[in-house]
């Protein structure tokens, strides 16, 4: 997997000077389009990211009583939703592999599935508590500030700084 | 404007489930984007405070639509709320109003719990807890894992990768375990 990224995406692994390892943790910094776009491009982003955040508050996903809801197995709402957004995922992606769908600006889409390691463990096990704790994954702490709740922006604060220590810690933790 | 009344109402989950299934699709065709929303935290760490630290140094500017995507998320979540909202108390099932109860939370106007979630509640030990604690451990379990419930869950399983599947195991895992076991000590606080 790394040899055939290295040799599709030669430019990227040199200008970030970070080790493929690394980034092959996340899907970040992978999927690159090579046309430049100026920065209003981004907009699109900004309209989809618009659209997520009206259907996870609709959905009540980020409430934190759903959750609670959820890990006591009362109430089969946030099975379901994740559940047919899986299913219609699955079924997505197999489309645009079976029919080789391009982009809107006609280049292939690639998907770099991510590599197993522990860390997919142990900091699943740690993220689910917070999760658990706050009623909140990333995705929610951004749309709970959107619907009022202000002292949310702490909780944000606070996820950034866990993903601060976590990057700085990385190198001593079982991988 | 019966629809307008309609989309007022809480949506049911095979309405949205299928909806948040289609941002997958929507971002690789907009441009190659895999769904994922943990790695905005690790963009603005290299933005602001990189420290140079390895893992955050490598050129964020060519991830910033991740942080439009999270603007937006943002953005949509008050035009919900401020247009699409029935103004009704939530609906949560009487076993758990009934265990809350002791927790001394009562109040269900909001989707979030008013009486844990506030400004002064993050002067108590509880709130400090849960909206600090419970955040740092977001932060750091999603960067961990490699992705959060959007980026293993919805966007890794809906590629079939297993090391996904083992993260949203574990997820719940953790989940079960904290909202169970360890969130009603918190809460007696």
């Amino acid at each position: 997997m790394e040899t055939k990224d290295v040799i599709t995406q030669p430019t990227i692994a040199k200008e970030t000077n970070t080790d493929f390892e690394v980034r092959s943790l996340d899907t970040i910094c992978i999927n690159e389009s090579r046309i430049e776009h100026t920065w209003w491009h981004s907009l699109k982003y900004l309209i989809a990211g618009l659209l997520f955040g009206i259907l996870l508050v609709k959905a009540e996903v980020i409430s934190w009583f759903r959750i609670q809801e959820m890990f006591r197995l009362q109430s089969f709402h946030m099975y379901g939703v994740i559940g047919s957004a899986v299913v219609t995922g699955i079924i997505s992606v197999g489309l645009i592999k079976k029919f080789k769908i391009k982009t809107i600006y006609g280049e292939p889409i690639d998907l770099h599935p991510k590599q197993f390691n522990k860390g997919q463990i142990y900091g699943g096990l740690l993220f689910g508590a917070g999760w658990a704790m706050t009623g909140a994954c990333p995705g929610p702490l951004y749309a709970l500030i959107g619907t009022g709740a202000t002292v949310i922006i702490v909780t944000l604060l606070s996820a950034i700084a866990g993903t601060w220590v976590y990057g700085s810690l990385r190198e001593k933790l079982p991988h | 404007m019966q629809f307008l009344e309609w989309i007022k109402q809480p949506w049911p989950w095979y309405v949205a489930g299928p909806l948040i299934g289609l941002v997958v699709p929507l971002l690789l065709i907009m441009g190659n984007k895999s769904f994922g929303v943990s790695s905005s935290l690790r963009h603005i760490c290299a933005a602001c405070i990189p420290a140079n630290i390895p893992f955050f140094k490598y050129n964020w500017r060519k991830e910033t639509w991740n942080l439009f995507f999270v603007t937006g998320i943002l953005l949509g979540a008050i035009i919900a709320t401020q247009w699409l909202n029935s103004g009704k108390p939530i609906v949560v099932n009487p076993k758990l109003v009934n265990e809350l109860q002791q927790y001394n939370i009562h109040n269900y106007s909001s989707i979030v719990p008013i009486d844990l979630f506030n400004w002064p509640a993050l002067l108590t030990l509880r709130g400090f807890i849960l909206l600090v604690g419970g955040g740092f451990l977001v932060g750091f379990g999603t960067r961990y894992a490699g992705g959060c419930t959007s980026g293993h869950a919805i966007m890794g399983l809906s590629n079939l990768q297993w090391p996904s599947l083992v993260a949203t195991c574990c997820f719940m895992i953790g989940g079960f375990i904290t909202a169970n076991l360890i969130l009603p000590a918190i809460l007696h606080l």
